[in-house]
C-alpha cells in the first residue's frame, strides 16, 4: 500500500432535490481519504448514503458542496480518463454480447485492436477462473459466474481503482464466500484500490483494510475501523481476530442505530 | 442442425399437426353425419375442391392483398420505429405520446377503413395500405419505444463510467435492448397486417382482392368459395407470422441460447 491518496473526499455534501419539498440530504460533511492499494468498505443501514458516496467517487453524481478528488484530479476527469472500473449488485452484463465481448466492451470504446482485445479478454477470463466461457451468452451462466465476468470486465482495462456496489449481495452464502476469496486474490495480484459497498458485517470485516461505518439521515461518517487480518484464507473465518473485527463493526452499527 | 435437434423439433411439431388433422376429419364427419347445409358449413373436402377450381382467381387476389399487407406493414414499421427513436431523443415526447398511443392502440382502427376510402380514394391501393400501416404503427411504436427507454439504470451508469456519450449508449445499449421488444411487436403485427388488409377490403376497393372475393361469393351464397379464400388468406397470414419468428431468431440469438446447468461449472 502506498502513502499516496487514491481518493480524497473533502467536506462533501449531497442534497437531492435541493430547495424543493422533497429535499433529501443524502450525505453531509463527508471527509475520507483512501490510500492507493487500500481496500475500504462502506457499511451502514439502508439510506445512509453509501451507494451515493460511491457514485460521488465515480462522478456518476456530483457533490452539492465540497470536493472529490481521484488520483489527484477531479472525479470528473478521472471518469473521462477511465481511471476506475465499476461492479454492481446487478451484474449488468449485456445479454446480446457474448461473455468475451462483454469483457471487451470498455476496450472497444477505448479503441483497442481486435486481437489485443481478444488476448486481454482471455487473460481476464483466466483471472476470474472462467477460461472456457468466453463464447457463451451471459444468461447461460449462473449468477456467481456472471458476477465474475462483471469483475473481469471492470478490470479489463487495468483501472487503478475498483468501485463495487454490493457486488455479492445477490449471491448465495457459499458462492459469496468463494467470491470474497477470489476478489482478495485478484486485489493482491493487480494491486488495485478497492472501495466496496456492503451491508454484510462479516463481509466488510473479512475483506477490508478499513471499514467506514456510516450513519443515516443525513449520511455521515460515524467511525472508521482498522482491520488487519493479514493473508486471508477460508480458515481466517474461524480466527479470533476476524471475530473481533466483526464485533467491532457490529458494535459501531449498533451505536448508529441507537443514535437514531 | 444435428439429428437430435431435428428429432426434438419433430416431437414439438407432431401434436399440433395431429390435432389439426383430427379437427378437419371431425369437421368433415360432422357435416356428413348431421347433414349440415353447405351454406352453413361446407365440408373441408369441398372447400379444397373449390380452392383448386378457383386457383387462378384466388392466387391473383392473394397476390394483390399480399402487396397491400406487406406495403402497409413496411410503412407502419418504418413509421413506428422512427417515432420510437424520436421519443427516445426527446423525453417530453415520450411522456406525452406514449400513453396516447397506448389508448389509440386499444381502439378498432380498422373501422376507419371507409373514412380512409373517402380521403384517399377507393380505386387504388393507397387507402387500404394506409389502414394496414395505421394498425401496424401503434404496436411497433409502443414496443420499440419501450425497448429503447427501459434500460436498467446500472447499465447506463456503467456506460457513463466508460465516459460514453448518449450516441454510444444508444448504439451499444438502447438499440440492442430494443431488438427483442421490436421482434415481439413484429410477431403481433405480421398476421395483423393481413387481417387489417382483408377487413379494409370488405369496405370497398378493387375487385381482385381477397376481401372482395370473400364478400362477393358469400353474397352469392357460394360459401365454399368464400371459405377457400379465407383458407388462402390464413395461409398467407401464417407464413408472415413464421417469417416474423425467423427474423426474431436471427436478430436475437441470445434469447434462444440454452441455460447451462450449475453442474457444468468448473
Amino acid at each position: 500500500m502506498s502513502e499516496k491518496n487514491a481518493i480524497s473526499i473533502n467536506n462533501a455534501d449531497k442534497i437531492f432535490n435541493e430547495g424543493r419539498d422533497d429535499e433529501v440530504v443524502a450525505l453531509s460533511n463527508i471527509n475520507l481519504d483512501v490510500k492507493e492499494g487500500e481496500f475500504v468498505s462502506l457499511i451502514g443501514p439502508s439510506g445512509c448514503g453509501k451507494s451515493t458516496m460511491l457514485r460521488l467517487i465515480g462522478d456518476l453524481l456530483e457533490p452539492t458542496q465540497g470536493s472529490v478528488e481521484v488520483f489527484g484530479k477531479s472525479a470528473h476527469q478521472a471518469r473521462i480518463d477511465q481511471d476506475y472500473g465499476m461492479v454492481f449488485q446487478h451484474a449488468g452484463l449485456f445479454d446480446w454480447r457474448r461473455v468475451a465481448a462483454n469483457i471487451e466492451l470498455p476496450l472497444e470504446l477505448h479503441g483497442w485492436s481486435k486481437s489485443d482485445r481478444a488476448t486481454r479478454s482471455q487473460e481476464m477470463l483466466d483471472l476470474v477462473k472462467l477460461p472456457d466461457f468466453g463464447g457463451y451468452y451471459p444468461r447461460q451462466l449462473s449468477g456467481g459466474m456472471q458476477q465474475r465476468v462483471s469483475i473481469a470486465r471492470a478490470l479489463s482495462f487495468e483501472p487503478k481503482l475498483l468501485l463495487m456496489d454490493e457486488p455479492f449481495g445477490a449471491l448465495d452464502e457459499m458462492t459469496r464466500e468463494h467470491m470474497q476469496i477470489e476478489l482478495l486474490r485478484i486485489w493482491e495480484e493487480t494491486g488495485t484500490t478497492v472501495v466496496f459497498v456492503t451491508h454484510s458485517i462479516p463481509e466488510a470485516a473479512f475483506l477490508s483494510n478499513r471499514v467506514v461505518v456510516l450513519s443515516p439521515r443525513p449520511g455521515q461518517v460515524h467511525s472508521v475501523i482498522d482491520v488487519d487480518l493479514g493473508q486471508r484464507t477460508e480458515s481466517t473465518r474461524q480466527d479470533s481476530d476476524f471475530f473481533n473485527a466483526a464485533t467491532e463493526v457490529r458494535e459501531a452499527l449498533r451505536a448508529v442505530e441507537e443514535q437514531e | 442442425m444435428n439429428l437430435a435437434t431435428l428429432k426434438s423439433r419433430a416431437l414439438v411439431l407432431w401434436p399440433p399437426l395431429a390435432i389439426g388433422v383430427g379437427i378437419l376429419a371431425l369437421w368433415e364427419g360432422a357435416v356428413v353425419l348431421f347433414k349440415i347445409q353447405q351454406f352453413l358449413l361446407p365440408k373441408p373436402s369441398s372447400i379444397w375442391a373449390e380452392l383448386l377450381e378457383n386457383w387462378e382467381v384466388l392466387r391473383h387476389a392473394s397476390w394483390e392483398t399480399g402487396k397491400i399487407s406487406l406495403g402497409g406493414l413496411a410503412i407502419g414499421i418504418v413509421a413506428g420505429v422512427t417515432f420510437a427513436f424520436f421519443t427516445t431523443l426527446f423525453r417530453f415526447l415520450n411522456e406525452g405520446l406514449t400513453p396516447l398511443a397506448v389508448a389509440v392502440n386499444a381502439t378498432p382502427i380498422v373501422a376507419l377503413a371507409p373514412i380512409f376510402n373517402a380521403w384517399f380514394g377507393v380505386t387504388g391501393s393507397v387507402s387500404n395500405q394506409l389502414v394496414v400501416a395505421t394498425v401496424v404503427f401503434f404496436p411497433v411504436f409502443i414496443n420499440t419505444a419501450k425497448g429503447l427507454t427501459e434500460v436498467h439504470v446500472n447499465e447506463i451508469e456503467l456506460m457513463r463510467s466508460y465516459a460514453a456519450g448518449d450516441w454510444t449508449i444508444l448504439r451499444e445499449v438502447r438499440i440492442p435492448n430494443a431488438l427483442p421488444f421490436f421482434a415481439n411487436a413484429l410477431r403481433v403485427v405480421a398476421p395483423l397486417a393481413v387481417i387489417a388488409a382483408i377487413v379494409a377490403e370488405y369496405f370497398g376497393g378493387p375487385q381482385d382482392r381477397v376481401g372482395y372475393v370473400i364478400t362477393w361469393n358469400a353474397g352469392l351464397a357460394r360459401y365454399d368459395v368464400a371459405w377457400a379464400a379465407i383458407a388462402v388468406a390464413s395461409a398467407f397470414g401464417l407464413s408472415l407470422f413464421i417469417g416474423a419468428l425467423l427474423i426474431e431468431r436471427v436478430s436475437t440469438p441470445w434469447k434462444s441460447a440454452v441455460q447451462l446447468e450449475e453442474t457444468t461449472k468448473k
